[in-house]
C-alpha cells in the first residue's frame, strides 16, 4: 500500500504532518514579533507589517521576572541532574556488578518504584516539607527529584553490558570499588549518562505539577510556572509579550534538542527498551 | 618472579563441583599451560589464583606464602584476559600506566588537576612514563601510546594487554586464552613472542587454553583438565607419547588418535576385527578394552586390519586416509606422505598395521602393552 | 546463590560492604521520596485528616464511600477515561503511520523526525498557551482551517461538548513524536532478511510486507507504546490547569486536577489521598495488562 503511494505522495503526507506539528511553533514566533493590532487581523501573515519584536520581548522580561524564571529553571534542572547522577551511578554499579546479600531485594524495590507515577507521592511530600518548613524554597522543588529510579534502572542495564573482565582487570590493577565507579564505569557510561541527562533535562525543565504545588513565591518560579503566572496576570490580553515569553521559555529545550538530537532520541528509545 | 602452588583446590557453584581437589605446582620461571575444553574449570582456577573468586577448599601459595585471604590487588599477579579488558576511553599509554599509578601515587596525587600540584607527583609521573616506554618499546607499541584501543588492530591490542601486565613486574603472569581472538597467522607469531618474552624475563606463567597445539607448542609442562579435575601434568612430548588415560590421549594430538575395540587373549595376544596384532599386553582386564593408535603410527601394509578406503583428505605435505570397516563406529585415519596416497584407490580394500599403540582398559586407564610379540605374529599367520 | 557465599572469597565481605555503601544514598532517597510516600498516601486515604489537624482519625473506607457518592469524582473519572480513550488510539495510530512513512522515504528523514519530535522536547505549558490561540474562536488556525473547508466552527475551549476533545488534540500533538520514535526503533529491529525471505516466497507488496512481517514483529513495541501513552495520558494535568481549570461546567475535570483541588486547594488532604490511590490503581492496571499481554505473546512466540 505504502509502496504504491509513490515517493512524492509520501513526502506530501509527511510534509503536511510536519506543517501541523510545527504550526504552533511558527505561530508562536510570528505572534511574538507582532504588535497587538496585527495579532487579531482577520488575515494571518507570517511576518508583521510593523515589527515589534523589541517591545514584546522587553515587555516579557519586565512585566514578569522572566530572567529570574530562566535562572531558576537552570538551577533546578542542574541540581536535580547532579543529584540523580551522583546517587544513581554508584547504586547502578552495585546492582549490576557486585555480589551482595540484598541485591535482589533492592533491585525489586527499584522496579516497584518504577511503577509509581511521579504525582502519587505529592501529598505526603507536601506534608513532610511543610513540617520541615521547607515549602516555597528551592529545596522543595529539588528534593523530591533527587533520586531517579528510571536513571538507576537505565544505568544498571547499561552497566550489565560492561564486560566483567574490565572490572576484574581494574581490581587487579589496584582500584577500589568507588575507584571503579569513578575511573572505569563513569567514562564507559558517558553516552548513556548523556542520554539520561537529556531526558532528565526535558522532564525537569517542563515539570509543572510539582512546582505548582510546592512554590508560590514569584522569585522561585520555574519557567513553566512563571509563564502560567504571566498568562494569569495578563489574562489573555497581551498576546505578543506572552508569546515572546513562551518562545524564551521553550527555546533552551528546543535548542538543546536540535543540537543533541541523537542523544535525545537515544535516551527516549532506551526508555522504551525495558 | 615466584613459584605458584595450588593445593587441593575445591570449588562449587551451587550444587555443581567446578573444581575437585586440584593440585598444581608451578616452579619459579616455569611456563605451565592448563589445557581443557570449555567448562572444565580452567578459567575458574585462574580466577581463584588471581583472587577474583574464592575457594571452598584448598590453599593458594605464592612464593611459598599462603595468599588465600589476600584481595586481588595485594597478590602481585598480572592477568591477560581473553577480551584483553583494555579501558576503552583511555589511551594505550594510560592503560599501561594505570597499574603503576595505583601503586606509586597516593590517593591525593591521583586527583585530577589538583594531584599535579601535590609534592612528588611530577617525579613519580616521570618515573612511570619511563617505565611505560621501556615496556612499550620492545612490544612495538612506542608509536601507539597516544591511541585509543578502538584504533588498534587485534594484534596490537593483545600486545597492549601484555604490556599492561608486564609493566609492574608481577610475581607471576596469568593468561586466560590470550590469543584466541587473533587470526591464525597472528596467533602463531604471538606464540613465539610470548615464549621469547618468558625466556627473557624468566617469568612464571600460567596459561589457560583450549587449543592443544598452542599448549604443546608453548609450555614447559601442560596440565590437562576435565570435569574440574587435573588428569595429567607432564611435558608436551610425554603427554603425547605416554598419556595416563584415554581422555588425555584423545585430547592431545591432531588429527585425534584412532580408538577402536580390541580382544585380549589370555596369552596376552591382541586381536582387532579378527586380525592378530603384533603387541603383547599384560594385565587382568578383559572387558571393554580399546587400542589407541596415532594416525602417523597407522600404516598401509601387507598384513593388518582389513578395511575399505572411503576418503582421502590431502593436506599438502601429507594425506589422511579415512578407512571404514564393518564393526567400526568411527573410521580409522592413517596419515601418509602425500605421494603415497596415490598408490591407493577410493573404494579399494586395504590393510592397516599399527606401528605403535596404546592400550586402555574399560575405565580408560593405561595398560601395559609391548610391541613385536612373535607369538602374536604366529597367531596372525594362523588366522590369515 | 552467590549471595549465600558472600564473604567467602577474598575481599567478599569488603565487596558486600562496598555495595551497601554505594547503594545506600540512592536507597534512602528512594524510600524517603517515593516508596515511603506511597505507603503514606495509602494509609492517609483511610483517615479523615486535613493539613493542620492535630488528631488523625481512622475512618476506614469513609473517603472511598464519599468518593463513590461524589458526582464531581465520577465526572472526573469519566472525563479522564474519555481523554485516554481518544488520545491513545490517535497517538498510537498517527505515530505508527508517521514511523512507517518516515522509514519508507530516503531523503529528509532526519528533518521529519526532528519536526515530529520537537513537541516532545518543548515546554508543554508554553505550547498550551499557543494552542489557546490556535483554538481562538475567530482568528485561531483551527477555525480558519475548518471555515476554509466549509465545516462548522465553535469556541473550542469554552464549549463543554468539545473542550475535552480540544485538550486531547493538544495531548496527541505532544506525544505523537514519542510514539513515532519508539516505533522507528522497533522497525529498525526488524531483520531485513525477513523481508527478503518474504519476497522470495512471493509476497513483496507493501500490504503483504506490513501484514506478514512488520505488524507481527512490531507487536511488543506496540504493546509498550500503548502502555506508555496510556500512562502519560492518565497524567494529563498541565493543559487543564492552565487552559480550562476543569471547565467549562466540569467538562474537562480530570483525576489529577480533582486531586490537586481537593488535596491542596480545599485542604481535604485525606480525600485527595483517596483520589491519588484511585489514580495509582488505574496506572498499575495498565502496567499489569501490558505485562500479561507481553507474557502471553512470548509464550506463543
Amino acid at each position: 500500500m505504502v509502496d504504491r503511494l509513490g515517493p512524492l505522495f509520501r513526502h506530501a503526507v509527511l510534509l503536511l504532518g510536519a506543517a501541523v506539528m510545527l504550526a504552533p511553533f511558527v505561530l508562536m514566533l510570528s505572534l511574538s514579533v507582532k504588535p497587538a493590532a496585527e495579532i487579531f487581523a482577520p488575515q494571518f501573515r507570517l511576518l508583521p507589517e510593523q515589527w515589534s519584536a523589541w517591545e514584546n520581548y522587553s515587555a516579557a522580561f519586565t512585566k514578569v521576572p522572566l530572567a529570574r524564571f530562566l535562572m531558576n529553571g537552570f538551577i533546578v534542572t542542574f541540581c536535580i541532574f547532579a543529584a540523580q547522577a551522583v546517587t544513581a551511578l554508584p547504586m547502578a554499579y552495585a546492582l549490576a556488578k557486585l555480589r551482595w546479600r540484598g541485591r535482589d531485594t533492592v533491585f525489586g524495590l527499584v522496579l516497584l518504584a518504577l511503577l509509581v507515577p511521579p504525582q502519587v507521592p505529592a501529598i505526603p511530600l507536601y506534608i513532610g516539607l511543610w513540617q520541615l518548613g521547607l515549602l516555597d524554597t528551592y529545596a522543595a522543588i529539588i528534593l523530591p527529584s533527587t533520586v531517579s529510579v528510571f536513571g538507576i534502572f537505565l544505568m544498571r542495564q547499561f552497566f550489565r553490558t560492561v564486560p566483567n573482565d574490565l572490572i576484574a582487570a581494574a581490581r587487579m590493577d589496584g582500584l577500589s570499588e568507588l575507584g571503579i565507579v569513578w575511573r572505569i564505569m563513569l567514562p564507559t557510561a558517558a553516552p548513556a549518562l548523556a542520554a539520561f541527562g537529556c531526558l532528565s533535562f526535558i522532564w525537569n525543565w517542563n515539570e509543572f505539577f510539582w512546582p505548582y504545588i510546592a512554590v508560590q513565591s514569584e522569585h522561585l518560579m520555574t519557567p513553566p510556572l512563571g509563564i502560567a503566572f504571566f498568562s494569569d496576570t495578563e489574562s489573555g490580553t497581551s498576546w505578543g509579550p506572552l508569546m515572546a515569553a513562551a518562545t524564551v521559555t521553550t527555546a533552551p529545550l528546543a535548542l538543546a534538542f536540535l543540537l543533541a538530537q541523537r542523544a535525545f532520541v537515544r535516551g527516549v528509545t532506551m526508555s522504551g527498551v525495558k | 618472579m615466584a613459584s605458584v602452588d595450588l593445593i587441593g583446590i575445591g570449588k562449587k557453584f551451587g550444587a555443581t563441583d567446578v573444581l575437585r581437589d586440584v593440585t598444581l605446582r608451578v616452579a619459579d620461571g616455569e611456563f605451565l599451560a592448563i589445557l581443557g575444553a570449555s567448562g572444565c574449570g580452567k578459567s575458574t582456577l585462574l580466577r581463584i589464583l588471581a583472587g577474583l573468586e574464592g575457594t571452598d577448599q584448598g590453599e593458594v601459595r605464592l612464593g611459598g606464602i599462603e595468599v588465600g585471604h589476600l584481595r586481588p590487588k595485594a597478590r602481585d599477579l598480572a592477568m591477560v584476559f581473553q577480551s584483553y579488558a583494555l579501558y576503552p576511553y583511555m589511551t594505550v599509554g594510560q592503560n599501561i600506566a594505570l597499574p603503576l599509578e595505583m601503586r606509586r601515587l597516593s590517593a591525593w596525587q591521583r586527583l585530577p588537576l589538583l594531584g599535579r600540584l601535590m609534592p612528588g607527583t611530577r617525579a613519580a609521573r616521570e618515573n612511570i612514563a619511563e617505565d611505560v616506554a621501556s615496556v612499550a618499546g620492545p612490544l612495538q607499541l612506542g608509536a601507539l601510546l597516544g591511541r585509543k584501543p578502538a584504533q588498534l588492530s587485534g594484534g596490537q591490542r593483545q600486545r597492549v594487554a601484555l604490556a599492561r601486565a608486564m609493566v609492574r613486574q608481577p610475581a607471576a603472569f596469568l593468561m586466560d586464552e590470550p590469543l584466541s581472538n587473533l587470526d591464525a597467522k597472528l596467533r602463531i607469531e604471538a606464540r613465539a613472542e610470548i615464549v621469547a618474552l618468558q625466556r627473557r624475563l624468566g617469568a612464571t606463567i600460567l596459561y589457560v587454553t583450549h587449543d592443544q597445539e598452542e599448549a604443546m607448542a608453548m609450555a614447559d609442562r601442560v596440565a590437562v583438565m576435565q570435569g574440574g579435575r587435573v588428569l595429567q601434568v607432564a611435558a608436551p612430548q610425554s603427554l603425547y607419547d605416554d598419556p595416563v588415560s584415554l581422555d588425555v590421549a584423545r585430547f592431545v594430538g591432531s588429527p585425534p588418535m584412532n580408538v577402536f575395540p580390541v580382544r585380549l587373549h589370555s596369552s596376552g595376544a591382541v586381536e582387532a576385527l579378527g586380525t592378530a596384532l603384533p603387541f603383547h599386553a599384560t594385565g587382568t582386564a578383559r572387558e571393554g578394552i580399546v587400542m589407541g593408535v596415532r594416525p602417523e603410527a597407522l600404516r598401509p601394509a601387507e598384513q593388518g586390519i582389513a578395511v575399505t578406503l572411503a576418503r582421502i583428505e590431502r593436506l599438502g605435505g601429507e594425506a589422511l586416509l579415512y578407512c571404514t570397516a564393518p564393526g567400526l563406529a568411527q573410521p580409522l585415519v592413517a596419515q601418509v606422505e602425500a605421494g603415497e596416497a596415490n598408490d591407493h584407490a577410493i573404494g579399494a580394500p586395504l590393510r592397516l598395521m599399527p606401528r605403535r599403540a596404546l592400550l586402555f582398559d574399560g575405565d580408560g586407564k593405561r595398560m601395559v602393552c609391548r610391541a613385536g610379540s612373535v607369538g602374536a605374529m604366529a597367531l596372525a599367520s594362523a588366522h590369515g | 546463590m552467590a549471595e549465600a557465599r558472600a564473604g567467602k572469597w577474598p575481599g567478599g565481605r569488603a565487596e558486600a560492604l562496598a555495595a551497601w555503601a554505594l547503594a545506600l544514598p540512592a536507597l534512602i532517597l528512594m524510600i524517603l521520596m517515593l516508596l515511603g510516600p506511597v505507603v503514606a498516601v495509602l494509609l492517609l486515604s483511610f483517615t479523615g485528616w486535613s493539613l493542620g489537624d492535630a488528631e488523625m482519625e481512622w475512618i476506614g473506607l469513609g473517603n472511598y464511600e464519599q468518593l463513590a457518592a461524589d458526582p464531581v469524582f465520577w465526572t472526573s473519572l469519566r472525563n479522564t477515561l474519555i481523554y485516554v480513550g481518544v488520545s491513545v488510539p490517535a497517538t498510537v495510530g498517527l505515530g505508527l503511520g508517521a514511523a512507517l512513512l518516515v522509514e519508507s522515504v530516503g531523503r529528509f528523514r532526519s528533518f521529519y523526525r526532528a519536526a515530529y519530535f520537537l513537541p516532545v522536547a518543548s515546554t508543554l505549558l508554553a505550547m498550551a498557551l499557543v494552542w489557546e490561540f490556535m483554538f481562538h474562536p475567530t482568528v485561531g488556525f483551527v477555525n480558519q482551517a475548518l471555515r476554509t473547508l466549509g465545516l462548522p466552527v465553535t469556541d473550542w475551549l469554552n464549549n463543554p461538548d468539545v473542550a475535552l476533545l480540544a485538550i486531547a488534540v493538544i495531548g496527541v500533538w505532544q506525544n505523537l513524536g514519542l510514539a513515532m520514535v519508539l516505533f522507528v526503533a522497533g522497525l529498525q529491529g526488524v531483520p531485513k532478511d525477513l523481508y527478503e525471505a518474504l519476497a522470495l516466497d512471493g509476497a513483496d507488496g507493501a500490504w503483504e510486507r506490513f501484514r506478514r512481517v512488520t505488524w507481527p514483529m512490531l507487536g511488543p513495541a506496540l504493546v509498550f507504546v500503548v502502555a506508555i501513552t496510556a500512562i502519560r495520558s492518565f497524567q494529563v494535568f498541565d493543559t487543564v490547569a492552565v487552559l480550562t481549570e476543569g471547565g467549562p461546567n466540569k467538562s474537562t475535570e480530570v483525576l489529577l486536577y480533582t486531586m490537586v483541588q481537593e488535596g491542596f486547594r480545599f485542604l481535604r488532604t485525606a480525600y485527595g489521598a483517596a483520589i491519588t490511590v484511585v489514580f495509582l490503581v488505574f496506572t498499575l492496571a495498565i502496567t499489569v495488562a501490558q505485562t500479561v499481554i507481553l507474557d502471553r505473546r512470548a509464550h506463543y512466540g
